[in-house]
């Protein structure tokens, strides 16, 4: 394995985790948007939290789709094509979610649709991701050439399925204690019980995946990274357990709950991708998976995307920054009606 | 039906969908741009109103294009994992390179658009607009970067792998700037920027026919001006693209004119191609090899005809040769239409009332851009069938072979379904939102002799906080970015 074949696979889960945590908490948002959001106000709050930001943390998920495709083409191609229906769900949701939140502040005539496609279409993804990175842990049949060769159910095994809701859990815990940072009133008290209760959730789904993985799917793991994967593991339960100490706080504490929950994000990923390497998608049987060596892109493409990305990364680092700091605060209701 | 084609079908419905919007979100990113900086300037109500009025139409048709082109990027690998698979090592470099340098900019900066003009200052709120308008200039260049690299391709060697053949990068600049990037980026560009500025010289010609008369006086003379430079641009970019297609894809410029035998290459005007006689039958422009002369500076250099390549080697012909005679014929509108707007802007420039008529003609002006456009990117991308990628890999070996019919079928239906749903929506929002117009806040709006008696005090105490914001922005500015 090559420096830059490591570095990519390296990247590939810091983007991923990246949007994990930002997409994470405006598809979060979207979930919960009808529990948190009872009344009007209410909801134009909640969209005003994310509405300067979703589009650029968005963009986190194209550049991981990007990055991947660039730096592995197969495991893109064959996930991509494999995931089928399931893709095209997320990307559905995506879409409809998208012009939902634009679109709801200058179409009241259409509200309740709007509304109910803004929760879909975040609840798709959310729940989706999670699911297809089950697939990819368990290891997904393939032929020779790479092509998925089963059928969109047997994606919905128990395994697959129990991630898709750990997931789900992890956005809407990001949601909450997003909402909590942004809101005020009643709508904060709501945020903060419900993320107390996605935190619940997602450890103890976190315990159930982990048991399913390690004592039924006999998925074989390399010894390289086995110090890596307790490593990865402890951060998600320190997450948890930081939530839970930070959540006491009440308003103080909101913003250090949003990055004890994002922490939980950076240890999902990390503990993945621990469990894949030196393979980036398991393939069933193992001996088919796509390794990093065998897919990673030539050494020529992999240093040109590091130039760019180098570039890339600095440039969206600022503007981010910026952007955040712009729209930094708790919104009020009458800032929310502002456009 | 089979995959290949229901592939193509999807891949076509979507991407033409999406190109619906992004032409207007790099067209009319110029206009919030030159129309903030305007209102910026003059610090004038009436043109703040304006330049909002413009960030609220550019808003709106952005996001549908945002969410539309995600479509686009997950399409490769779900529709098309053996194209993917081949051109990877090149093709994947451009795409990411378009969401790191091109998408966080234009997103970031769209941010402070929608939710930032009470928020920011004028001047980081200017600034932003020419940031939206740029991140969506460079997220052009390199998603036609990618487009260019399939129809010239450069820069990479085949290398033969167990699972099939695939492209290597060799030379990455080589790639990047392959033959047609350049010539391909300039007129497609331009072509863009045509339409914000017909879309502008309609908005204009409707408020001057219903609404704000002043609004609309000066909409068409904003929209006029950029469709002049754009449009005398135009001239030396389609040149230069035609060069390039005449030297590096001869079978796209045999079928764009459906010539069969080698020869001087003429130029129709309008015609019929019978494919199954190999034969012509158009209105010819009377210059005998102006095509050559167009594309080499001689009239009698030979090209070859559409029979010096294999039978499986060469585009549909009538498709091909129509979407090119369609595009030209457009832009002659196009020209045309400008003319009307710039007699309209002289007569209002004489006092004399438009005509009505005309005016009339104009509010459908972005048809014919729009015409152009899209009949253009069917030359460049039936022009180099049977190819996927030009003479390396055909679209027909391109699909995912683990998608099959029935789902192809799901997904086109549900893609007709929805979009044709958020179509209404948008329409629904744009086309009132178009005719209202500028919107002048407050003030203005209120009792005039309130305004009036306090004007005078209002104006000192204007002058006087603004100095104080300055001191005080002073003050934190060492501690501060800025």
């Amino acid at each position: 394995m090559t420096f830059l074949q490591l570095l990519w696979f390296i990247l590939i889960c810091v983007v991923i985790t990246v949007y994990f945590v930002l997409d994470g908490f405006d598809l979060g948002v979207g979930v919960m948007y009808p529990f948190l959001g009872k009344t009007e106000e209410d909801k134009a709050v909640l969209r005003r939290s994310i509405g300067p930001v979703w589009d650029a943390n968005e963009v986190w998920l194209l550049t991981a789709g990007g990055a991947l495709f660039a730096a592995f083409p197969p495991a893109y191609a064959t996930t991509f094509s494999g995931f089928y229906l399931a893709i095209m769900l997320v990307l559905f949701g995506l879409i409809v979610r998208a012009v939902a939140v634009e679109f709801r502040g200058k179409a009241p005539q259409y509200a309740k649709l709007l509304d109910a496609l803004f929760v879909v279409g975040s609840f798709l993804p959310a729940l989706l991701f999670g699911v297809a990175v089950g697939n990819v842990l368990v290891g997904i049949p393939m032929n020779a050439n790479g092509d998925y060769t089963g059928t969109f159910f047997q994606l919905l095994g128990l395994f697959p399925l129990v991630c898709g809701l750990l997931g789900l859990a992890q956005f809407i815990l990001q949601g909450c204690s997003w909402a909590a940072v942004k809101t005020t009133g009643a709508l904060h008290e709501r945020a903060e019980k419900m993320r107390k209760n996605a935190q619940i959730a997602v450890l103890v789904l976190f315990v159930v995946a982990s048991i399913l993985f390690l004592g039924f799917e006999n998925v074989p793991m390399s010894s390289d990274t086995s110090a890596l994967r307790i490593l990865f593991a402890a951060v998600v339960v320190l997450g948890v357990l930081l939530g839970f100490v930070f959540d006491g706080r009440k308003e103080r504490g909101d913003l250090s709950t949003f990055i004890s929950s994002s922490v939980i994000c950076l240890g999902l990923t990390g503990l993945t991708f621990a469990s894949l390497f030196p393979n980036i998608v398991n393939g069933k049987p193992f001996s088919s998976s796509l390794t990093i060596v065998g897919s990673a892109a030539s050494e020529n493409a992999l240093f040109a995307m590091t130039v760019i990305t180098l570039i890339g990364l600095t440039l969206t680092i600022i503007y981010q920054v910026i952007i955040y700091r712009t729209f930094a605060g708790k919104i009020t209701p009458k800032e929310a009606q502002e456009y | 039906m089979d995959a290949v084609l229901l592939s193509r079908l999807q891949f076509a419905l979507t991407v033409s969908y999406h190109f619906l919007f992004v032409p207007l979100s790099v067209g009319l990113g110029l206009i919030v741009a030159l129309t903030q900086t305007h209102a910026y300037k003059t610090g004038n109500a009436k043109d703040e109103a304006t330049a909002h009025f413009w960030v609220k139409v550019f808003t709106t048709t952005f996001v549908v294009g945002v969410a539309t082109g995600i479509t686009m990027e997950f399409s490769f690998g779900t529709n098309w994992a053996d194209y993917s698979r081949f051109v990877g090592d090149i093709f994947g470099a451009p795409l990411a390179a378009e969401a790191l340098l091109a998408f966080f900019l234009e997103s970031s900066f769209l941010g402070v658009l929608l939710f930032g003009r009470k928020k920011v200052s004028k001047k980081f709120y200017t600034v932003s607009a020419w940031l939206v308008w740029a991140g969506s200039m460079l997220s052009a260049l390199w998603i036609l970067i990618a487009n260019s690299w399939m129809q010239t391709p450069a820069g990479f060697e085949v290398e033969q792998t167990a699972t099939g053949a695939k492209a290597v990068l060799t030379n990455f600049a080589q790639a990047a700037l392959n033959p047609s990037t350049i010539p391909h980026y300039l007129h497609t560009v331009d072509a863009l920027l045509i339409l914000g500025a017909f879309v502008t010289i309609a908005v204009g010609a409707y408020h001057l026919l219903h609404g704000d008369k002043q609004f609309g006086r000066s909409t068409l003379r904003t929209g006029t001006v950029v469709a002049i430079v754009t449009i005398i641009l135009m001239v030396p970019f389609a040149h230069i693209q035609a060069v390039e297609v005449g030297s590096e894809n001869p079978e796209k410029l045999a079928a764009m004119e459906a010539q069969y035998e080698d020869g001087p290459v003429g130029m129709s005007i309008v015609g019929s191609v019978d494919e199954q006689n190999q034969q012509l039958n158009a209105l010819e422009v009377p210059i005998p090899g102006i095509t050559s002369w167009l594309a080499t500076g001689d009239s009698s250099t030979s090209f070859q005809g559409l029979n010096s390549f294999g039978e499986d080697d060469t585009p549909p012909v009538t498709m091909t040769y129509q979407s090119y005679h369609l595009m030209v014929l457009a832009f002659g509108g196009i020209v045309l239409w400008l003319i009307f707007a710039l007699v309209q802007l002289s007569r209002l420039k004489k006092g004399r009332e438009p005509q009505r008529g005309i005016l009339k003609a104009l509010m459908w002006a972005p048809l014919l851009p729009y015409v152009a456009i899209f009949s253009g990117w069917v030359v460049a991308e039936v022009g180099r069938q049977p190819w996927i990628v030009y003479h390396q890999l055909r679209t027909a070996d391109a699909i995912s072979q683990s998608v099959g019919v029935p789902e192809l079928l799901i997904t086109i239906v549900l893609f007709i379904v929805i979009y044709a749903l958020i179509a209404v929506i948008f329409l629904k929002i744009l086309i009132p939102m178009l005719k209202k117009g500028p919107v002048v806040e407050e003030a203005t709006a209120g009792d005039v002799k309130a305004v009036t008696g306090k004007a005078a005090k209002a104006h000192t105490d204007a002058k006087t906080t603004g100095v104080k914001a300055s001191v005080a922005r002073k003050a934190t500015s060492s501690g501060e970015e800025e």
